[in-house]
């Protein structure tokens, strides 16, 4: 399901910072990696150095499922710029995590047209450039 | 006797298909609306000791000190200044601020100023926020931002309460026949559901007519104490209470994409404090940057349960001549939408009060409630006026 990695990727890439390098720097092991908090024992996403629910500093990351199901979506039948109109019609979802946090993603489809919101659905990594691989989402079937 | 803070002068500047009549640069344009609202109120631009300004104009650059830009621009040296921005709704939070100020002792004469070029100049470039800090989880998917955020609720909305795409179209279908009675809207032909439903999908469940305008704009507000308006001879009107909230900006962090967390709470805020019951409240003026703001919003402020916005606003209820007179300029779906456009719900709001609507003119509108939505779903800001 992967896009050939190119070095001319024209869409928008993360400007990966501190706090987020090792969100990132797992998901180019195709691995999903979150904060999970110590103190409260809920996960979040995006990461933050403080837990959202509980604001504890005691945080750790940690491996999840992958799997979860689709919260919202909608089919862009505009584009978001030029770089991603060769795409279009395509669905941008935000999914439930098994383990609790919701995040924002691509749904990988031949028909964008069969999505409904409480599908399963799993990741699908796909590396877009050497160093930036996005976690996007695809039915689970299993 | 404690000094109370009232409304004294509202103003905007003329457009025409959505530009600014005359053309101008948004500082000019800005003070355009400033002295008119001046005017408006009897009070010289030399008396203003409060400067309230939110936009996205001059940004890098100038814009990034904006009362401090205005100010100079101008030709005032504010003694308070504040440049709250939460989004569109920062002009609701500037009343409540301004009238804090006013009742500390901490200014005389507010100023709340708004402007925007953005169709003029093409410079509309939401699309193009970099993808830093908090964006580098929402750019990367090609979300068309703002409105797949919208779309994302109203996708979420309608399938936790079985909300409709014709339900939708009836607020763009209400607020267009309020806007064929306003001589300076953008868009005055009527619409159908059948036009809304068959207009040009963006971002599903919202379509072409489901989503506000892109236009030029400028208003502003003063604001003053009301024995400072007796002595000037302004028409007050009441700042009877007030409220603000917010919840999120990346729409991945929005609490509940169904339920407008931050309308709940700046509204409960704002009824308690005017201590008025929702049925006395004559005229509503809210965001309506898309169709589902409304619905929400609607839910939100109390006027309907959770979920029933839809059939809330079902039968042109909130059209002229409907029970729920609702964004009675034709709103930002077809009056003007500039980018920031609170400022504009606030001009409305008083000319209701004051009789001034011409022949949108709600008769006998006593109380109006104003609520702010800015970001995506991310900020809210009510504000309850009258005129006794």
């Amino acid at each position: 399901m992967s896009e050939t990695a190119t070095a001319t990727y024209e869409k928008p890439l993360p400007v990966i910072d501190p706090g987020t390098k090792p969100f990132w720097d797992a998901a180019r092991d195709q691995r999903l990696v979150i904060p999970k908090c110590r103190s409260c024992g809920k996960y979040h996403f995006y990461p933050r150095e403080l837990c959202p629910h509980c604001h504890s500093a005691d945080l750790e990351w940690t491996e999840v499922s992958g799997k979860g199901e689709i919260y919202s979506y909608t089919i862009a039948r505009k584009p978001a710029g030029p770089v991603f109109a060769p795409d279009v019609p395509y669905v941008i979802a935000m999914i439930t995590l098994d383990e609790g946090p919701r995040m924002l993603t691509n749904i990988v489809t031949d028909d964008v047209e069969t999505i409904r919101i409480g599908d399963r659905v799993k990741v699908s990594y796909d590396q877009v450039t050497p160093e930036v691989t996005l976690a996007k989402f695809t039915a689970d079937k299993t | 006797m404690a000094r109370e803070a009232v409304i004294v002068g509202v103003g905007d500047v003329p457009l025409k298909d959505g530009r600014v009549v005359g053309g101008g640069s948004v500082l000019q344009v800005q003070a355009r609306a400033a002295k008119a609202a001046l005017d408006d109120a009897g009070i010289a631009m030399r008396d203003v000791d409060g400067l309230l300004v939110a936009g996205m104009w001059g940004n890098p650059g100038p814009g990034l000190l904006a009362s401090v830009t205005l100010g100079e621009y101008l030709g005032i040296f504010p003694r308070f200044a504040d440049t709250t921005n939460i989004g569109g709704s920062a002009f609701e939070a500037h009343v409540a601020h301004a009238a804090m100020a006013i009742e500390a002792g901490y200014c005389d004469v507010a100023l709340i100023v708004y402007g925007s070029t953005q169709k003029s100049e093409r410079s509309r470039t939401l699309g193009g926020r970099p993808s830093v800090l908090t964006m580098q989880f929402e750019n990367v998917w090609g979300i068309p931002q703002p409105v797949g955020g919208y779309a994302l609720a109203a996708m979420r909305h309608m399938h936790e309460h079985g909300t409709t795409q014709e339900q939708l179209a009836e607020i763009a279908v209400a607020t267009r026949k309020w806007a064929s009675l306003n001589p300076e809207a953008t868009m005055r032909d009527p619409i159908t559901i059948d036009d809304v439903m068959a207009s040009t999908r963006i971002s599903d469940p919202l379509k072409l007519l489901d989503c506000c305008l892109v236009t030029d704009g400028a208003g502003a507000v003063v604001m003053t104490t009301a024995e400072n308006a007796k002595a000037h001879g302004s028409r007050a009107i009441n700042v009877r209470g007030y409220g603000e909230a917010h919840t999120h900006w990346s729409i991945g962090a929005m609490p509940d994409l169904a339920r407008l967390t931050a309308a709940e709470m700046s509204s409960k805020a704002a009824f308690e404090m005017a201590g008025v019951s929702h049925d006395s409240i004559d005229v509503v003026e809210c965001y309506d940057s898309f169709t589902i703001t409304v619905l929400m919003t609607l839910e939100a402020l109390g006027f309907c349960k959770r979920g029933e916005g839809g059939q809330f606003v079902s039968n042109q209820r909130t059209a002229p001549g409907g029970d729920f007179p609702l964004n009675t300029n034709g709103g930002g779906l077809s009056y003007c939408h500039p980018g920031m456009y609170g400022i504009f719900l606030l001009v409305e709001a008083v000319r209701q009060l004051r009789g001034d609507a011409g022949d949108r003119q709600v008769a006998g509108a006593k109380t109006a409630l104003v609520h702010g939505t800015g970001g995506t779903l991310s900020s809210g800001g009510t504000v309850i006026l009258s005129n006794h």
